[in-house]
Parts: C-alpha cells; structure tokens; sequence
C-alpha cells in the first residue's frame, strides 16, 4: 500500500470539501478500495471515510424508499420494507459476497466496487487498459469465461461485479449525487458506463462528487420480483450470470415486466429489448427464451464465455416460470 | 480516540494503513486471528464488532476507533471454554486449527443474524423466521473456508450449539 492520509468526515458537506483535493478517494467498509489498495491497484493520497454519514432507510412521499449511500449491505438486505415491496433487491444482495464482507460493505460502496477481471488486478504480468489505460488488454484473448458478451469494446471486456446493482437496474432506482456544483439525480441505468475507449472510467461520477443516497420508486410490480445468481460454486463467488425480474400478469399475457443481467456486460444490463417483446405477450417459457435470445442477439461472446447468451436464456426462463407459477418472491 | 479490544481500551496505529488484522496480530499480540489470504476471501481474519462478524484484514484499523473489537482471545470465560470452543472439539470441527478462529466468531455473529431475523441466500420465505438447517448454516457460514474438509464437524458443532441456544 502506498502512504495515505486519513480523515473521517461528519456530514456530506465536510466529505465534499475534503475530497475535493487531488487523489483522493472517498472510504466506505474498504471490503474491495482496501484490497486495491494493497494490490497498488488503487493509489489515493487521501481517504474521506464517509462511513459516518447517512445509513437512514426511509419512506419517501412518493411511496418508494430512500437509502442513506451509508447503509451496510446487511442492513438493507434484512430492512422489512424491502424484503416485502422489493424482494429482488433482498435477494440481489443476499447473493453477493459473504455475511462479514455485507457487514462491511456500503450501499454506495457497492455501486463502486470494480471489476474482478484477474487481469485488471493482475499489477505484474498482465496488461489492462482499466488500470493503465493505453496499455492493451489481456484479458481479450485470455482466460475470459467471467467476461462480457455485450456492450464490450476492442479496449475492454471486463464486467460489473455487483449483484444489488442489477436489482437496482430493474427498479429503475434513482442515484443521489453531491458534488462541488450542487446535488443532482442520475437514473441508475446511467451511472454506470460501457468500456468504449475509457474503460478506466466506470460511472459518470466526476472527480470529487459523492453518492449521498439511492431512491427507489414506488413500483407495486416488484412485489413479485426475484433475483437469481448462476456461479462456479453454490455461495461466496461471483456471477456467471444473473438475472433479476418482476412480472405482472393480466389475465394469461404478461402486463408488466421488469428484466436485468448481471455477469454480461460493463454495466448492469437492464434488458428493455427482452422488455418490450414480453409486454402483451403469452407468459410461456417459449415467450421467455424469445426474449432472451432477442436481447442477447448482439451478443459477442469469447473464446471462454460463449456459454453466457444461451446460460442468459434458460435463467431468465426459469426465473419468470417461476415467478408466474408464485413459487418465489 | 482509542479501540476497544475484547473490553480493554488500545491506542489505534499511527499509520493508517494497518490493517485491523494486522493491529490485532503485530502491536497487540492477539494471534488467535489469523491472516489466511489477507484479501477477503477465506474468512479466517473473521473477528465481531460490536456483535457484528467482519473481516479484518479489510479493515482498516483507523475506521475501528471508538468501536468494540472481540476476538477469539476474548470469548472464553473465567469458567472455561467458550460453548461452541468446546463444542467444536467435540465435533472435530478442526483439523489444522488455522480457520477455526475465525469459524467461531464467524458463528456466534451469525447466530445473532438468524436471532433477529436476517434471511440468507437459502431462505425460501425472506419474511418468516430462520430455522438454522443444515442448509441454512452451510450458506451462512461459506465465508469461512476450511481447507482440511472440516466443514461437516463445524456445521455439526454450530447447530448444537449456538443455533440450538437462541432457538430454544
């Protein structure tokens, strides 16, 4: 780990003002900045634990919930009011990780985890245009079974870690952001961006703004919504593929419905594709795989990962079969 | 501001960047927590924080100030062994002994999980109460990895002990 200086700040506008001075990053539980840190992967001068700031889960006026950027991932996994309106989110979370590191981790923190490409924490034997940018990726033509078959680009194929993410995408949750200019609102399906020529960037956040909050709206269809996690082992590892959804049934066709895909892209991947095509339509697992295979359509699989689109479709049809028939929620 | 380390006030490092692990092993000389893969993958560095399991190895022990650190050092009694120390002897929940620390304190943090109604993975309802089954242990302690195969004396161990204590 490289030297850094550290400081804990009692309120948003103190985090502000101490982090808006060079290299410096803002410090939630640590569970992946600390790790990157003692890898040389991340080098800030300054850390601004923000810890301390507001954790509150709270009603908003519009019947949805607000979550303090501050929240632990436990506390907002076993929070009633999620459990029952947003089960997705309960479970997207209850899938990532182990018990201490969702003890730890923020909520904001969790929007910021990187990517856990080998090659982008691999310092001494592999190039990563995320870490070094300019410098090639091997990832590319290496071992990419854990990579990207959408939204890739020729400098990047690494995908988004997190699990709650791809619960907030289908919620179409709402991320609140301070920085030096005032506070403002981005739709989650935004915050987080495809590699293009910058993979080193991996949100819109500018240097020095802060998570402060996520909104979730009210949505009654989330009632009935699950989140499912395909992976190499049974707990405590990483997607291969995920899917969160909520459906909502008028008569025996699909009224709403709400997708995402976890383990496929950059970004959490909502599936508006697969969306649009199921509205309206029978809620027959033949329905489901139509969807999938129209939303993964573009699909650019890898040497290692060309499992992924047809993986994609039998877990978004057992999740919505599921759903229809009320075995899970 | 100082840290409390199974009830007795230490002085934090001067150097931000030790890790709670590391304060606990090199300036305090507790080694009963051990530095396994130090990046947050084994569980073996598990210790409770205000009843709460965390890793320490990605702690740093600066966030720690003001707040109650418990090892496994600190869970014996003045009349013995701690319930489930005792119990995974009985259990064979060990070999080597390397995970166990953090196995014990791993439980006892999960125990009061399930206690207040934390569901897991496995839950089939996220609103009923936890029954600790085999299941539900196994997926609440896969934080804690055992090398030697330990696995089926430690769950045996949890469940007869502080799984059993809370539900009874």
């Amino acid at each position: 780990m490289t030297p850094f200086t550290y400081a804990r700040a009692g309120d948003a506008d103190e985090a502000l003002r101490l982090g808006a001075a060079s290299a410096t990053a803002y410090l939630g539980g640590g569970t992946n900045l600390v790790d990157l840190m003692r890898e040389t992967v991340a080098r800030p001068e300054a850390l601004v634990d923000v810890t301390g700031l507001s954790a509150a889960i709270e009603e908003t006026d519009g019947g949805g919930l607000r979550i303090g950027a501050a929240a632990r991932n436990t506390a907002l996994a076993e929070h009633r009011a999620v459990r029952e309106r947003y089960p997705m989110l309960s479970r997207a979370v209850l899938a990532g990780a182990s018990a201490q590191i969702r003890n730890m981790a923020t909520v904001g923190g969790n929007l910021l985890q990187r990517t856990r490409c080998t090659y982008f924490y691999d310092t001494d034997g592999s190039r990563c245009n995320k870490r070094s940018p300019g410098e090639g990726c091997d990832a590319r033509d290496g071992f990419n079974r854990i990579h990207a078959v959408l939204g890739a680009s020729e400098a990047c194929v690494a995908t988004h870690p997190s699990d709650m993410c791809v619960a907030l995408v289908a919620l179409d949750a709402q991320v609140h952001v301070a920085g030096a200019g005032g506070e403002r609102t981005v739709p989650i399906a935004d915050f987080h961006r495809l590699p293009g020529d910058s993979p080193d960037r991996d949100t819109i956040l500018a240097p020095g703004e802060l998570i402060t909050a996520i909104e979730l709206p009210a949505l009654p269809l989330a009632a009935r919504s699950t989140y499912r996690k395909v992976r190499d082992r049974a707990s405590y590892a990483f997607a291969l593929i995920s899917v969160a959804a909520a459906i909502e049934l008028d008569g025996d066709r699909v009224g709403d419905v709400r997708v995402a895909f976890g383990g496929v892209a950059h970004k959490p991947w909502r599936a508006l594709k697969a969306e649009a095509a199921l509205r309206g339509g029978p809620a027959t697992a033949e329905a489901f795989h139509a969807a999938a295979a129209l939303e993964f359509a573009d699909a650019a699989p890898l040497r290692h990962n060309a499992f992924k689109p047809a993986l994609a479709g039998r877990t978004l049809a057992a999740v919505l079969g599921e759903l229809v028939k009320g075995e899970a929620a | 501001m100082s840290l409390i380390v199974n009830g007795e006030a230490v002085a934090p490092p001067s150097d931000p960047r030790v890790s709670l692990l590391d304060h606990l092993r090199e300036a305090l000389h507790l080694t009963g927590t051990k530095k396994g893969c130090n990046q947050g993958a084994c569980g073996a560095c598990t210790v409770l924080v205000d009843g709460e399991r965390i890793l320490s190895c990605l702690a740093l022990a600066v966030q720690y100030e003001g707040r109650s650190v418990t090892t496994i050092e600190g869970l014996a009694g003045e009349d013995g062994l701690h319930p489930l120390q005792q119990a995974f002897i009985e259990h064979d929940g060990f070999q080597c002994g390397y995970c166990t620390p953090g196995q014990i304190c791993s439980a006892i943090g999960m125990a009061a999980e399930a206690g207040r109604g934390v569901p897991s993975h496995v839950s089939a309802d996220l609103g009923a109460p936890v029954a600790l089954t085999r299941e539900e242990v196994q997926e609440r302690m896969s934080g804690n990895l055992c090398r030697c195969g330990a696995h089926n004396g430690i769950v045996d161990a949890i469940r007869a002990t502080v799984a059993a204590e809370w539900a009874a």
